[in-house]
């Protein structure tokens, strides 16, 4: 399964106004992009519940996967998102 | 109805009348039973209540802007979220439940993990029970609970308000809060002092009436008069802001220093933009209250230095962390203590963990070279002489020139003498003060009488260390809430305060009316309120002598 490993760039972790980002681009995607930390459960990128139950802080590496049709574009676009600090803007 | 009157705690000065907006309770616990008839039926009400919801937070959020836009449109993004809304839907089919009950128990599932992951997400799962809170209400089509949305000027009344109920509201619509319940220091009392608007707290019987039209808040004598039938619309500020010249003096010329409190960059630049001369409280927390680990002494500079540079050349006093069982933070490992308020807190617990405390200190030294503030420390919670001079012992060996201590144990007030000898200054968190010498909860709506700082007992407490301070020669502050209250900041004046900080919005009020008082004047004050049998004749004393 296409998978990306990726460090969170936003300096209040994935939480509040950066998880909803997120969830939307997550969201907006053909397929379903689910979201980890290394050992942890996935949850749903798109679900800004399961984001914050996440838990991932700044600095945290995540790993996403995606299957299918559009797999490697959907990744690309929720990675961006989470290496760049969403706080900030 | 009309001409009831009734009275509680006035924390925000300004008389106002409007009609009535009643903020909803909240929302009973959703029943388990019965089974609804048609399962697939009772699921599928679950997505559409939850797009409507959503949508209705989007039309609130497209309307604010700032922090609360950003709020709304995450409480959106919850309140249509995928996972709640699918787990939702298996609860309905694997358990029968009803819709309402379904999303209450997908809701608890969120809330449980947010808990869990640590301290900071406290405030996310009050997001999460107001999600929960929305989409039950839609589903059993009840009235959410929290602020509806206002079509007019209104005086809100509630039982009491918490952040989330005010985050998406309209100021220029709120003419004035009353709360049943609520305390001087509650989050009530602190907007409305933001807002500049009147309110009244713990106003037992609030609720009681029904029906009402209309009410009258007089904000400073803290009472409520009801009236029937159409009533004026009278705004307390009707554009009289008062000015100030932006350095704080009496008529006669003793300075004052007016100061702000801060908590973060944005209340930094919020403070330096309403002219305040400085900061008379910097609250550290923020800096901790995110991280699961200490910060770094290089991450703690860059934050605090973003803090102090609005205010490069001027005085900033820096509060080290004050921390303890009620504001458990992951790294510090705290205990669960029967009595939070009495326990390790404030300095006690950076004497637990000197390491901490050390390296915080490195921090805002080298935060006060960065940015060109002229910053003091001072350690909260200090009890004895001997605990404030070992915490100017750390804090000068880190570099700091300037140090003093918090006095809001009565115990500290009582020895300020001995305090005072030990460090630079002190400032009075007159919050905390009255909680410890009424053993009166500031939290609980109950005591809140007991917690009004115009209490006598609590300002004859201010006026011992005054007196210590203004023989001795040191400056002594107030930042506590009391400073944000015009009377009484004269008040404090003449019990011996040589500088006043508050939230940023009070500073034209407290400035306008100081410079309109004479030192005599604000003497007089202090002689009255302090002399006062009870609370209410300490009020209208005060206002005889300042007129």
């Amino acid at each position: 399964m296409p998978e990306r490993r990726v460090v969170v760039a936003s300096k209040v972790g994935l939480h509040a106004r950066p998880a909803a980002m997120l969830a939307r681009t997550a969201a907006e995607q053909s397929v379903k992009v689910t979201i980890r930390k290394e050992g942890g459960q996935p949850v749903e990128a798109a679900s800004v519940l399961g984001l914050m139950t996440l838990g991932a802080m700044h600095g945290d590496e995540v790993v996403l996967t995606a299957e299918g049709e559009g797999a490697e574009t959907a990744l690309e676009a929720v990675a961006a998102l989470i290496a760049t600090d969403l706080d900030a803007s | 109805m009309s001409g009831t009157r009734l009275s509680g705690v006035g924390v925000s000065p300004g008389r106002a009348s409007g009609p009535v907006v009643r903020v909803a309770e909240p929302l009973p616990e959703p029943p388990a039973t019965p089974a609804p008839a048609d399962q697939a039926a009772e699921a599928a009400r679950i997505r559409p209540a939850a797009e409507l919801v959503a949508e209705r937070l989007r039309e609130r959020a497209a309307a604010a802007d700032g922090e609360a836009r950003a709020v709304l449109e995450t409480t959106a993004a919850m309140a249509a979220d995928p996972a709640l809304i699918a787990q939702s839907e298996q609860l309905v089919a694997a358990r029968a439940l009803p819709a309402a009950r379904a999303v209450h128990e997908a809701a608890a599932g969120f809330a449980t993990a947010l808990e869990a992951a640590g301290g900071y997400l406290a405030e996310r799962v009050r997001d999460v029970h107001d999600v929960r809170d929305r989409l039950v209400a839609e589903l059993l089509g009840l009235t959410p609970p929290g602020v509806p949305e206002l079509t007019g000027p209104s005086v809100l009344v509630a039982r009491d308000l918490a952040p989330a109920d005010t985050a998406g509201l309209d100021p220029a619509k709120v003419l004035a809060l009353v709360t049943e319940e609520g305390g001087p220091t509650s989050h009530t009392a602190i907007l409305a002092r933001a807002l500049g608007i009147p309110a009244v707290v713990a106003c037992r019987g609030l609720l009681a009436l029904d029906a009402v039209d209309g009410l009258v808040v007089d904000g400073e004598a803290g009472t409520v008069e009801v009236v029937a039938g159409p009533v004026a619309v009278l705004a307390a500020t009707a554009g009289d802001e008062p000015t100030w010249s932006g350095e704080g003096r009496t008529s006669d010329g003793r300075r004052v220093k007016l100061l702000a409190n801060v908590g973060s960059a944005e209340d930094a630049a919020a403070g330096a933009a309403a002219g305040a001369e400085g900061v008379g409280l910097f609250r550290t927390e923020f800096c901790y209250l995110s991280a699961t680990a200490e910060p770094s002494v290089a991450a703690q500079r860059v934050a605090y230095a973003e803090v102090l540079a609005p205010f490069a050349g001027r005085p900033v006093v820096v509060r080290t962390l004050d921390a303890g069982a009620d504001k458990p933070l992951a790294f510090l490992n705290t205990e669960v203590e029967p009595n939070p308020a009495l326990g390790v807190r404030g300095l006690r617990l950076s004497r637990a963990a000197v390491g901490v405390l050390d390296r915080q200190l490195e921090a805002v030294a080298a935060a006060a070279e960065d940015s060109g503030a002229d910053v003091s420390v001072m350690a909260p919670m200090v009890s004895t002489a001997e605990e404030a001079a070992w915490f100017a012992d750390r804090a000068r060996a880190a570099g700091v020139a300037r140090v003093g201590v918090m006095i809001e144990v009565p115990a500290a007030a009582l020895s300020a003498r001995e305090v005072l000898a030990a460090v630079d200054f002190v400032s009075l968190g007159t919050n905390d003060l009255a909680q410890y010498v009424f053993a009166a909860d500031r939290q609980v709506g109950g005591v809140a009488e007991l917690n009004d700082p115009w209490q006598p007992a609590l300002l004859r407490l201010v006026a011992l260390v005054g007196a210590a301070a203004t023989e001795l020669g040191r400056p002594m502050g107030v930042c506590g809430e009391a400073a944000a209250d015009p009377a009484l900041a004269c008040v404090l004046v003449g019990l011996g305060a040589t500088s006043l900080s508050m939230n940023a919005a009070a500073l034209p009020r407290v400035g306008a009316r100081l410079a309109a008082t004479s030192l005599d004047q604000c003497q007089d004050a202090a002689r009255a309120a302090t002399a006062a049998g009870d609370r209410g004749t300490a009020r209208t004393a005060v206002r005889a002598v300042l007129g």
